[in-house]
Parts: structure tokens; C-alpha cells; sequence
């Protein structure tokens, strides 16, 4: 397995640093605009206008990249994090369910997107 | 930790306390820095969920909208703001560090470099702002 994790090393730490640029960009603005601004009725957008906003082949592009890159950016960190904490012995165990989070939440997300 | 490490035996691991995070202010802001990725994850996660309450109809969609307007979702976006804007700030500030810009012979400072992220980033949030604003 080692010689495995050599191997895909950078593939994902490749994936942890696209998705960090995108959550460093695109994820305050998101959160302002949807966390707080609608929520606290800064800005009232109604359901249909919404719903015919995210339908738009572009936003859909836009909001996979938003929502499915910063995952593996999670995913990298997490799997760390948590071998900091002292999981040494579990490296690739943690490897697997961080990164196979990641990949269900990106596989959702189409799965989501396609059904809007 | 006894955990058995049969993947890389041959690797040394120091024996630290699973708490060595906390006996320094930089190994602290270290662990911030990496648990901010938590929280970005968890909005977006709330964020993906708010688009599957769209697909099934304007009725779920503003259940799910009036959910989110309780002050313990209120907490939690404001918290996540304070994480990801720590998130966004260190890793604007590691570019420098990080990508070297030439511009023919000369490198541009790192300085200039992160100044630069930092525009970016702004004029990237406004417009997403202001294309929120005339398309919603």
C-alpha cells in the first residue's frame, strides 16, 4: 500500500490545492450571500427566480466547481488532522474514508445538479 | 499512541500528546487554519442540500429557506464566515511564498504577488455579488 500512496500522493494533493483556491475565492462570498444575507432577508429572492437562476447550464458548471472541489481540499486536511491527533497506525483506513467522503459528495452533487 | 503501525514501520514517530496543539499559539493557529476546511465543508454541505429542497418544488425549498432564518443556523453561517475568511487569508498570504510570478527575467515580489490574490479575490466576490443581484 505504500508504494500505492506514493503514487496517487500527488493526484490528491493536486485536488486539496485546486479546491483550496476555490473555497478561498468563491466561499465567503457564498456564505455571506446564502448563510446570511437571504436568511436574514438583506436580499428576498423568491423560489422561482432561484430555482430558474441555478437551472442555467453555466451556474450549474459553477456550482459543481464550488460545491464538489473544496471537498478534497476538506478530505486532504481532515485526513491529517486527524493523524495528528494521533491516528498514525490508520493512515490508509483514513485515506480511504476521507477521500471516498469526498468522492460521494461529488458524485451527490452531479446527481443534484442533474435534477434541478 | 500503541496503535500498531505495521503500514511504515520503518518510519520514526516521536510519542507527542494527542493535545501538543495546544502548547503553542503557532501549533494552534496551525490546527485553525486546518479545521477551517471543516467548516467550509459542513456550509457546502448545507449548500448542496438547499439545491436537492429546489429540485423537489418551491414548497421544500422554502421550508428549507424559513430552517435556515433560526438563530442557531444564523451562529453557525457567522462562525463558518470567520473560518473561511481565515482560510482565504492564510492561503492568500502563503502565494506568495508559493507561486513565483516572472515577469520576463525579473521575479515580482511576493509582496506584489499576495497584494495581487488579494485584489482578485475581491473583484471575484464582487462580481459574483453583483451577478447574484441582477439575475436573482
Amino acid at each position: 500500500m505504500t508504494s500505492h500512496n506514493k503514487t496517487t500522493e500527488p493526484f490528491w494533493w493536486g485536488l486539496f490545492s485546486v479546491g483550496g483556491v476555490v473555497a478561498a475565492f468563491l466561499v465567503p462570498i457564498h456564505l455571506i450571500l446564502n448563510g446570511l444575507a437571504i436568511p436574514l432577508g438583506w436580499i428576498s429572492v423568491s423560489p422561482a427566480s432561484m430555482a430558474a437562476l441555478v437551472r442555467h447550464p453555466l451556474v450549474k458548471i459553477y456550482l459543481f466547481v464550488l460545491i464538489a472541489l473544496p471537498l478534497y481540499h476538506w478530505a486532504h486536511r481532515f485526513r491529517f488532522i486527524l493523524e495528528d491527533l494521533g491516528l498514525h497506525g490508520m493512515r490508509t483506513p483514513l485515506a480511504i474514508l476521507c477521500y471516498g467522503a469526498a468522492i460521494v459528495g461529488t458524485v451527490l452533487t452531479i446527481w443534484v445538479l442533474l435534477s434541478l | 499512541m500503541s496503535a500498531p503501525r505495521s503500514e511504515r514501520a520503518g518510519l520514526y514517530y516521536p510519542k507527542l500528546p494527542n493535545t501538543w496543539w495546544l502548547k503553542n499559539p503557532r501549533y494552534f493557529r496551525f490546527m485553525i487554519r486546518e479545521v477551517t476546511s471543516v467548516f467550509i465543508a459542513i456550509f457546502l454541505v448545507v449548500l448542496l442540500v438547499e439545491l436537492y429542497q429546489l429540485s423537489r418544488g418551491p414548497d421544500a425549498y422554502a421550508a428549507f429557506a424559513d430552517r435556515l432564518r433560526s438563530p442557531g443556523w444564523i451562529l453557525f453561517h457567522l462562525v463558518a464566515l470567520a473560518f473561511a475568511l481565515y482560510h482565504s487569508v492564510t492561503w492568500f498570504n502563503l502565494t506568495g511564498v508559493v507561486q513565483v510570478v516572472r515577469v520576463g527575467e525579473r521575479q515580482v515580489p511576493p509582496a506584489l504577488v499576495v497584494a495581487g490574490a488579494f485584489a482578485a479575490w475581491g473583484a471575484v466576490s464582487l462580481a459574483i455579488l453583483l451577478l447574484f443581484l441582477m439575475r436573482a
